[in-house]
């Protein structure tokens, strides 16, 4: 029993050391955490945005000046596993977070984040229940409203179609609030919406979905909801020999990514998105070409807001004249008044701000051609 | 013509629900017992089909029998070790175990193959048949699904009618105790119920994936439940009610979603479920079995 005592004396020494020499490291260097789903069923987006996110703190510490010291956490696109996330990184002293990545947690963490004023800048997470009545909090990617009117608007424009349908999931936030959007900016298009049909998370039999759109003779399908069931839907029209384009939205993203998905059910799939790796930029260039050598595969689109997220609270650090040193609300308050006036351009867009946390820049239409997105 | 189609599309969802509760019902007719890990031997039978296509390289039939034989011997193990000790036990005791069961094997798989979800490739590859100018098409995997439902039907009617192992089957789900006496191995019999009702999940397995290609830990539940319905809808316990209820069910479902509403679909199933139970209490083809005081 004594040596027992003696053992866990010792350890809990060892373990005290150990927090004060992580502390020590931590002296001078801005503290963002970041909360998104790296295990569970959302992991794909998860994971790419942490990655981009790395990619973003790599290249700034690099610059030398401020440093950034990163913090992921695992939230499992859970809600309430989300909060434990943020109360750890509070514990830890964190500055800045960037995330929730997907919308049910961060509307969750969001909401404490503005109660402790610590400000917030999401990647990905694109309801407007993240930011409303929010002044600390701010997105990168477009909120789902925007979403649905500018894919409307899209297929408006370009003639992609005359009769379109939509299958969502109306038992999900996200994919009911771009539907309905996109419903709203369809009256004012030149194409009618012929079939509007839903289904649920466990459906598995898209069956019914796909033959009512089949059968209502639509040419294009319009899809505000995340890959999963995607990929079963293109299954399925593949199945019934039901040749129509199919126009996703950023959940579409990641499909290619699927472990043993066919590339070719997805040939000619469009997505609205704000990034293409293909594009030719420097910027893109630069970061497509570190992230493959990094983790060997192509940015999504989660990886790359999640960089600029980086960088604009970065560039936003830098304007204020804030630094390291400023307590976590000093520097929310200066975040709410700098973001709203200052201008960013990064790999997803040209972003200004708006004083409720919107964010406004000019999606890009990507096609899936050969199992990979070519610019429209 | 959509009529048609919609009648395709629910015996094809109808004939995967089939071929689960075939199993199911194998192992309650004889052990008399609720085998709820049964839809999660069915999602690791699709594990281990999809690692030895994808990581193996090895051909579609290949990995069937893989996954036939992985799942003969989980379903063993899993017998063994959870279900034998509890053979005289209450049977909320056994049906509570095999929930922990279910949970156990899922959590299993996540643990091996992660929560990202797979896509799976169908292991039937062959041209679908189109009608009226291919306003009408029956896809492959449907037409393999209900042919397989058929064989494993009839397979099952002969084997416990006819063989030796068959009988002793009978006699164990009929009386345990006098089965004993009259010099039937109880625990082999009912070893080789779940070693047959484990191959057939793994059948299922594929077929399930094959139809509805994406693969999760939590794949096996849903169309477990399903299956459930399904058995208790034909009669549990009856091998042929088991395809029939099946394939009803199926028919019900995709009607349900199309004519009435898509989010009450799964609702008008159960609901149906219960009217049947209060009017056929052992369901469709279920017998009617006295209790003597």
């Amino acid at each position: 029993m004594k040596k027992m005592k003696v053992l866990v004396s010792f350890v809990l020494v060892i373990a005290m050391a150990l927090t004060m020499v992580s502390a020590a490291v931590a002296e001078g260097a801005l503290k963002i955490g970041f909360i998104g789903p790296l295990t569970g069923a959302a992991a794909v987006y998860g994971i790419s945005a942490k990655q981009g996110s790395e990619i973003a703190v790599e290249e700034i510490n690099a610059l030398g000046g401020m440093q950034i010291e990163f913090n992921a956490q695992d939230d499992e696109h859970d809600a309430e596993k989300s909060v434990n996330a943020y109360n750890n990184l509070m514990d830890w002293g964190v500055q800045l977070i960037d995330g929730c990545v997907t919308t049910t947690p961060c509307v969750a963490v969001s909401a404490e984040a503005f109660n402790d004023r610590v400000f917030m800048l999401t990647p990905s997470a694109s309801s407007t229940a993240v930011i409303a009545d929010k002044d600390n909090v701010y997105q990168v990617c477009f909120t789902d409203p925007a979403q649905g009117a500018a894919s409307a608007q899209y297929i408006g424009e370009h003639a992609l179609a005359t009769k379109v349908g939509v299958i969502y999931n109306n038992a999900d936030a996200y994919s009911t609030g771009i539907y309905q959007t996109f419903m709203t900016e369809a009256a004012n298009q030149p194409f009618e919406v012929v079939i509007e049909t839903t289904f649920t998370d466990d459906t598995t039999d898209f069956s019914v979905q796909v033959s009512a759109a089949k059968d209502a003779g639509a040419e294009l399908i319009f899809l505000p909801i995340y890959y999963t069931p995607a990929s079963m839907i293109l299954k399925q029209a593949e199945s019934m020999e039901y040749n129509c384009t199919f126009f996703g939205v950023d959940g579409m993203d990641g499909i290619l990514t699927m472990e043993g998905f066919d590339p070719a059910l997805a040939e000619g799939v469009m997505l609205l998105t704000p990034f293409s790796a293909d594009a030719t930029d420097d910027k893109t260039v630069s970061f497509v070409t570190k992230y493959q050598e990094k983790y060997g595969e192509v940015p999504t689109q989660f990886a790359a807001d999640s960089y600029d997220a980086v960088y604009a609270l970065y560039q936003a650090m830098q304007t204020s004249g804030m630094t390291e040193a400023n307590t976590t609300e000093e520097i929310c308050e200066a975040m709410v008044a700098t973001f709203p006036t200052m201008t960013y351009e990064g790999i997803t867009g040209t972003m200004q701000w708006a004083a409720d946390g919107t964010v406004s820049k000019t999606p890009k239409a990507v096609k899936i051609v050969d199992g990979v997105y070519v610019g429209q | 013509m959509s009529f048609l189609s919609n009648l395709i599309n629910g015996i094809s969802l109808g004939s995967v629900y089939a071929i689960i509760a075939l199993g199911y019902t194998m192992v309650y007719g004889i052990a008399k017992m609720l085998n709820f890990a049964h839809g999660d031997v069915i999602m690791i039978g699709a594990y281990i089909s999809f690692c030895v296509t994808q990581y193996m390289g090895l051909p579609a039939w290949v990995s069937v029998l893989a996954a036939m034989l992985v799942c003969t011997l989980l379903g063993i193990t899993i017998e063994s070790l959870a279900y034998k000790p509890l053979r005289n036990a209450p049977s909320l005791a056994v049906l509570i175990t095999a929930i922990g069961m279910s949970y156990f094997l899922q959590n299993v798989a996540l643990l091996i193959w992660g929560s990202n979800p797979k896509s799976f490739t169908s292991v039937i590859d062959a041209d679908p048949i189109r009608l009226f100018d291919g306003q009408l098409i029956i896809s492959d995997v449907a037409l393999v699904t209900v042919a397989a439902c058929i064989l494993i039907m009839i397979g099952l009617t002969w084997f416990t009618g006819k063989t030796k192992m068959g009988r002793a089957m009978r006699a164990v789900s009929e009386d345990k105790g006098a089965a004993q006496l009259m010099g039937v191995n109880v625990n082999l019999t009912i070893s080789v119920t779940f070693a047959i009702g484990s191959a057939l999940a793994a059948i299922a397995g594929v077929l399930l994936c094959s139809a509805y290609p994406t693969l999760m830990p939590t794949t096996g539940s849903m169309p477990g439940i399903k299956a459930f319905t399904a058995a208790v809808f034909g009669g549990i316990g009856s091998i042929p009610g088991a395809l029939l209820g099946g394939i009803l069910l199926g028919i019900i479902e995709i009607f349900g979603k199309t004519y009435i509403s898509t989010e009450l679909g799964d609702a008008i199933v159960f609901a149906i479920l219960i009217l049947l139970l209060l009017v056929k209490p052992t369901g469709l083809l279920g017998k009617k079995v006295r209790e003597k005081v």
